[in-house]
C-alpha cells in the first residue's frame, strides 16, 4: 500500500482528489476541439489512464493515512466544498477508473463503426464529461455537489444514448424516456437535499450527519430521506423505478452500454449508500425500517421479477439490461441486511457485476461489430464464427449465473452467508430462485451461441471472423478477471469489507 | 427596398447596446447581481436578434459554427485552467488548493487575487454560455424538416 501512496510525485499526490475530476473535465473540452475521432480517442485514452493511476494513488493514500479531505479553493468545510475520500468511495473510484480505461480502449473500433465520423470527437467529449460527472459524484463530500455532478453525468448520458440513433432510431425515444425519468429523479434528489439543508443549515455531508445526530430527526428530515431514496433509486435503476434502463441499454452505442452498465448505476447506488449510512445513521428507526421493509423486500422482488422478465426477451442487450436490474436487486438485498457483512457482500457484488456486465456487453458489441447482430436468435453459431468473443461471453455469462470458479459465485456466497447470519432463509431461497432464472436466460444465449449452426450465406456457412484486437484485449481482461478474482478473492473482498466498515464505523 | 427596413435599422441600433449591456453585467457581477452566465446569455441574444432580423445565413457568416464550438470548449478551459494555474503558482511559498484564487496575486490584504480569480473564471463562463446558447439556436434554426413543406 505504501508503494501505491508514493508512486506519484508529492505535488500531484497532494492534489490527486481535485485532479481526478479536473483532468477529465479539461480533456473533455480538449477532445471537443480535436479534428477527428481518432485523435479525440487518444485524448480520452490518456485521460482514462491518468484517472486510473490517480485512483490507485488515492487507494494507497487512504489505506496508509486514512480519510483524505481536500478543500476546494482553500475554503474550509462546512462552508466550502470538500472532496472527501474514504475506503468506500476509493473503491468506486478504482472501479470507474479501471473499467473506464478498459472501455475506452475498446471504444475505437466500436465507435468508428457506429458513430458518424464528424461526430466522433464530440462523442468522446460527451463521454469524458460523463466520466467527470461519475467521478465527481463519487469523490465529493458536499450534498449539493453530488446533485451537480449527478446531472453532469446524466445529461451527457442522454446524449451518449441518443448517439445510438445512427444504427437504430429507437435510441432517440429511449434517450428521451431516460431524460424525463432521470430529470424527475434528479428533481426528487435535489428536493431532498433542500429539505436536509432546511433541517440542518449545511450542505456538507459530514456536517449534516453531526447536526442530525445532535438534533434528532423530524418530519423535514424524514421527508428528505424519502425524496433522496426515490431520486437516487431512479438513477440506480432500483426496481420498480428501472423502466428507463432496458431501452437505454438496448439502443445506446455498444461502448456506451458497456461503460454505463458497469459504472453509472453503481455510482448512483454508491450515493444511496453514502446518504443512508453516512448522512442518515442506520440506527435511526425510520432508516432501519427502510432497510428491512423497503430495500430488502424491493431487492428480493427485483431479483425474481426482473430475472423472469429477462428470460422472455428477444433482444440480447435488453435481456442483459433486465438482468442488470436483477443484479441491482442483489446489491439492495445486501444493503437491506443493514449489517457490515451484508453491505460488504452487496459492494462485492457491485464490483463483480461490473466485471461480468462489462465483458458481456463488450462481447455483444464485438458480435454487433462483425455481423451487426442484436437479437438472440441471430447469435446462432457465434461459437464457430467468433470463438474468442464467444468464450469471453461464456465465462462472463457463467459468472452472472454464479457458477463456481467465477466471481459471481464468490459474491453470491458472501450474500448467502450474510443472509444466514441474519436468519433470512427467505432471502436465500430468493437468491437460489433468481440464480436459476439467471441460468435460464444465460442458457438461452449460450445455446444460441454454441449449439446452433452459423447462418448460411448464398449456400455457404458464414466464415470465421476475428474481432479487432482492440476489442479482444479489454474483453479478455474483464473475462479473465472473472476467473482470477475467484482464486484471488482477497483484494476485492478486502476492498468491499473495508468500504463497508468505513461507513458502518468499524462494526 | 427590403420590407424589413425599419426592423433592420432598429436592430442595428440595438445590437451594440445589447452587447455593451452584456459586458456591463459581466464586469459588474463581482459586486452586484449579474455574472458570466447572465452576460453570456445577453451576448448570445444579440447574435440571435441579428439572425432573426437578417437571416440565419448572415448570422452564420458573422459568428461561424466553428467559432461557437471552439468557444464552448475554450470557456471550460479558461475556468479549469485558472484552477490549474493556482496549483502551480503557490501563493506566499505554501502550496494552495485547486481554484484558490489567493495564489493569483501576492496582495493578500486586499484580496486582489480573489478579484482576479472571479473575473477570470467569469470570462470562462461567459464564453461557454454564449457559445452554447448560439450552438443550441443554430441547431434548431438550421434544422431542415424531414419532409419539405411543399410535399405535405
Amino acid at each position: 500500500m505504501q508503494f501505491l501512496a508514493d508512486f506519484l510525485p508529492a505535488g500531484v499526490a497532494m492534489h490527486a482528489p481535485a485532479l481526478i475530476v479536473v483532468i477529465p473535465l479539461i480533456t473533455a473540452a480538449v477532445a471537443a476541439l480535436m479534428p477527428n475521432g481518432r485523435v479525440a480517442w487518444i485524448v480520452a485514452l490518456v485521460t482514462a489512464a491518468a484517472v486510473a493511476l490517480l485512483s490507485l494513488n488515492l487507494l494507497g493514500q487512504v489505506a496508509v493515512e486514512g480519510v483524505i479531505s481536500y478543500h476546494m479553493g482553500g475554503w474550509a468545510p462546512p462552508l466550502g466544498i470538500e472532496y472527501r475520500v474514504d475506503m468506500l468511495n476509493v473503491a468506486l473510484l478504482l472501479l470507474v477508473g479501471f473499467v473506464g480505461l478498459l472501455c475506452v480502449f475498446y471504444a475505437l473500433p466500436s465507435v468508428a463503426d457506429e458513430i458518424a465520423e464528424n461526430k466522433q470527437a464530440l462523442f468522446y467529449s460527451a463521454f469524458l464529461v460523463c466520466f467527470t460527472g461519475l467521478l465527481g459524484v463519487t469523490i465529493t463530500g458536499d450534498a449539493f455537489n453530488v446533485f451537480v455532478f449527478l446531472e453532469i453525468s446524466s445529461i451527457s448520458t442522454y446524449v451518449l444514448i441518443a448517439m445510438g440513433a445512427g444504427k437504430d432510431r429507437r435510441a432517440l425515444t429511449a434517450s428521451y424516456n431516460y431524460l424525463i425519468l432521470g430529470t424527475i429523479g434528479a428533481t426528487f434528489f435535489v428536493i431532498g437535499v433542500g429539505f436536509l439543508y432546511m433541517a440542518t443549515g449545511t450542505l456538507n455531508m459530514a456536517d449534516m450527519a453531526e447536526i442530525l445526530a445532535e438534533n434528532g430527526h423530524n418530519r423535514v428530515s424524514q421527508a428528505a430521506f424519502a425524496f433522496i431514496v426515490v431520486g437516487l433509486g431512479l438513477k440506480a435503476a432500483m426496481f420498480p423505478l428501472h423502466v428507463w434502463l432496458p431501452n437505454a441499454y438496448a439502443f445506446a452505442p455498444n461502448f456506451v452500454t458497456a461503460f454505463l452498465a458497469s459504472t453509472a448505476t453503481k455510482v448512483a447506488f454508491y450515493a444511496l449508500i453514502r446518504f443512508l449510512f453516512s448522512v442518515f445513521h442506520p440506527d435511526v428507526s425510520f432508516v432501519e425500517m427502510s432497510f428491512v421493509w423497503l430495500f430488502a423486500v424491493v431487492g428480493t422482488v427485483a431479483m425474481v421479477v426482473a430475472s423472469l422478465q429477462a428470460v422472455f426477451q428477444t433482444d440480447a442487450r435488453r435481456l442483459l439490461a433486465y438482468s442488470s436490474v436483477a443484479q441491482v436487486g442483489y446489491m439492495m438485498l445486501g444493503l437491506g441486511m443493514g449489517t457490515a457483512s451484508g453491505l460488504s457482500a452487496g459492494l462485492l457484488h457491485l464490483m463483480n457485476h461490473a466485471l461480468m456486465k462489462g465483458a458481456l456487453f463488450m462481447a455483444l458489441g464485438a458480435f454487433a461489430l462483425n455481423f451487426g447482430v442484436r437479437r438472440i436468435k441471430d447469435l446462432a453459431g457465434m461459437g464457430k464464427t467468433m470463438p474468442a468473443s464467444a468464450m469471453a461471453f461464456t465465462i462472463a455469462g457463467l459468472s452472472l449465473v454464479g457458477v463456481p470458479l467465477t466471481v459471481g459465485f464468490t459474491s453470491k456466497w458472501y450474500l448467502v452467508t450474510a443472509a444466514l447470519e441474519r436468519g433470512w432463509w427467505w432471502a436465500v431461497a430468493a437468491l437460489m430462485l433468481s440464480s436459476l432464472l439467471a441460468l435460464a436466460y444465460v442458457a438461452r444465449l449460450l445455446s444460441a451461441i454454441w449449439m446452433d449452426s452459423p447462418p448460411t450465406h448464398h449456400g455457404e456457412l458464414t466464415q470465421r471472423r476475428l474481432a479487432p484486437w482492440m476489442v479482444l484485449v479489454p474483453m479478455s481482461i474483464l473475462a479473465l478477471a472473472n476467473i482470477y478474482f475467484f482464486f484471488h478473492a482477497d483484494p476485492l473482498v478486502w476492498l468491499a469489507r473495508s468500504a463497508a466498515e468505513a461507513v458502518m464505523g468499524g462494526s | 427596398m427590403s420590407p424589413h427596413l425599419i426592423l433592420q435599422v432598429v436592430a442595428k441600433l440595438l445590437i451594440p447596446l445589447i452587447v455593451v449591456f452584456g459586458f456591463y453585467v459581466q464586469f459588474h457581477g463581482e459586486y452586484g447581481p449579474g455574472g458570466g452566465f447572465q452576460a453570456g446569455v445577453i451576448i448570445a441574444v444579440a447574435v440571435i436578434l441579428y439572425a432573426l432580423i437578417f437571416g440565419i445565413d448572415a448570422a452564420r457568416r458573422t459568428v461561424p459554427p466553428v467559432v461557437v464550438r471552439f468557444g464552448a470548449a475554450l470557456g471550460v478551459l479558461i475556468f479549469a485552467g485558472v484552477g490549474v494555474a493556482t496549483l502551480f503558482m503557490n501563493g506566499a511559498g505554501e502550496p494552495l488548493n485547486y481554484l484558490d484564487y489567493d495564489a493569483l496575486h501576492p496582495d493578500q490584504g486586499h484580496h486582489t487575487g480573489q478579484h482576479y480569480g472571479i473575473i477570470l473564471i467569469e470570462i470562462g463562463v461567459l464564453t461557454t454560455v454564449a457559445s452554447v446558447m448560439l450552438a443550441i439556436f443554430y441547431a434548431f434554426a438550421g434544422r431542415v424538416p424531414d419532409i419539405p413543406d411543399e410535399e405535405w
